[in-house]
């Protein structure tokens, strides 16, 4: 074992082959992995993120879901609450039109009662006239009652 | 695998002795171990060549097998620095890979059986296989494990300078453990051994670690017959140590630096 001018050669294969590693070996072999690294990160977090994404969808789905049942039966309820409005409006009015026609008839009635009535009066007065008249033409005497006939020219 | 024993003209300790020289040109200082410089940088490009070809293609889609396999390496080496350093520095982790990954392939060298390389050589060659030196682990050479933690150290004191600036480094130096000027000169002298005791440390851990397990290779290897259960055993021993001497070398140099950043 002796020292000797092998040594600066081996100092200068050193130097040399430690510089061609850091200039042209270690960065591009780093910066694949680096790079691998990454993509493996984001790949990762990507597949996080569509899980909770997914989680997250069907929990709105479902909260979806039940909004549109509770709206279904509010729809339901709303539209039965109508119906019941409906038929009682209805009823209401036909009550009134029954009075309305009710009233109406009443009052043609009343008036054909009224006329019937005034016809028959008339008739009766005629009637009454007429029987006057027969009874006052058997006892009507000119000249006894002339003087009656004559106050009545007379006031003529 | 011929053993020593078939080699008559061999002793066990010229056996053991001739596959722990390098094959060297030079004279002096200017000797060049050309084993360890040629299986390190072989080992190097193999590393880079690999790497560089997934680089290119890195696809941040589906990745290939191949990409998956260097990713994993990559993103264990980064777990490590991200584990003990915190500041911002490009350099740190790249480093710490190519300190891992490389530290590792020459480690591995270890395996390769210890006469199989001069055999194949002696082979193709002609040459005769006594003649023949070839010692492939290169961190088995403490050129090649001084040669790292000289290039850690001069790493560590220049975070330390650019980080805690040069009075904020020395005080670092002199002004601890003990707060009073007169005790000063002895901090200064505890803090510069701790200092250097970090390079010295993080190379022959690896150099004594590997030299050692060659050497039982070595050992083994002139059993005769017996050397392959042993052998394997070994071997399969190496499955902890390769791996563990490269990611402890690693480390302490994540946490060596990571010291250099901190500023008190």
């Amino acid at each position: 074992m002796n020292i000797n001018a092998t040594i600066i050669g081996e100092l200068i294969a050193f130097v040399v082959f430690v510089f061609f590693c850091m200039k042209f070996v270690w960065p591009p072999i780093m910066a694949a992995i680096e790079t691998r690294q990454a993509t493996i990160a984001d790949g990762l977090a990507a597949s996080d993120r569509a899980a909770k994404d997914l989680e997250l969808a069907q929990a709105k789905a479902t909260e979806q879901l039940k909004e549109a049942k509770a709206q279904a039966a509010s729809i339901v309820d709303a539209a039965k609450k109508r119906e019941a409005q409906i038929v009682e409006e209805a009823a209401g009015k036909a009550e009134a039109e029954k009075a309305k026609i009710l009233a109406a008839g009443h009052a043609e009635i009343e008036t054909e009662r009224n006329q019937a009535k005034e016809e028959l009066r008339q008739q009766v007065a005629v009637l009454a006239i007429a029987g006057a008249e027969k009874i006052l033409e058997r006892s009507i005497d000119a000249a006894a009652h002339s003087d009656i006939l004559d106050k009545l020219v007379a006031e003529l | 695998m011929s053993d020593a024993a078939a080699n008559a003209t061999l002793t066990s300790q010229e056996y053991i002795s001739h596959h722990l020289t390098n094959l060297t040109v030079g004279e002096g200082f200017w000797t060049w171990n050309l084993d360890t410089l040629g299986w390190s940088v072989f080992l190097g490009l193999v590393f880079l060549t690999i790497f560089r070809s997934v680089a290119k293609k890195a696809t941040a889609g589906v990745p290939g097998k191949l990409q998956c396999a260097v990713e994993l390496i990559v993103g264990f080496v980064d777990d490590s620095v991200k584990g003990t350093f915190h500041g911002k520095n490009a350099l740190i982790a790249p480093l710490a890979l190519t300190i891992f990954v490389w530290v590792l392939l020459m480690n591995a060298m270890d395996w390769v059986p210890v006469d199989l390389l001069p055999w194949v050589i002696s082979l193709v060659s002609g040459i005769d296989m006594a003649h023949i030196y070839m010692k492939p682990v290169p961190t088995t050479d403490p050129n090649m494990t001084f040669a790292l933690a000289g290039g850690v150290f001069f790493l560590i004191i220049f975070y330390s300078i650019k980080v805690k600036g040069f009075g904020g480094f020395m005080k670092e130096l002199y002004g601890q453990p003990f707060g009073h000027w007169s005790l000063y000169p002895i901090n200064f002298i505890l803090e510069i051994v701790t200092l250097l005791a970090r390079p010295l440390a993080l190379s022959l851990r690896l150099f004594g670690n590997l030299y050692a397990g060659e050497l039982i290779f070595l050992l083994i290897a002139t059993l005769g017959l017996y050397q392959l259960p042993v052998h394997f055993i070994w071997a399969a021993f190496h499955l902890l140590v390769i791996p563990l001497q490269a990611f402890i070398f690693m480390m302490l140099t994540i946490v060596y630096l990571s010291l250099a950043h901190e500023d008190h």
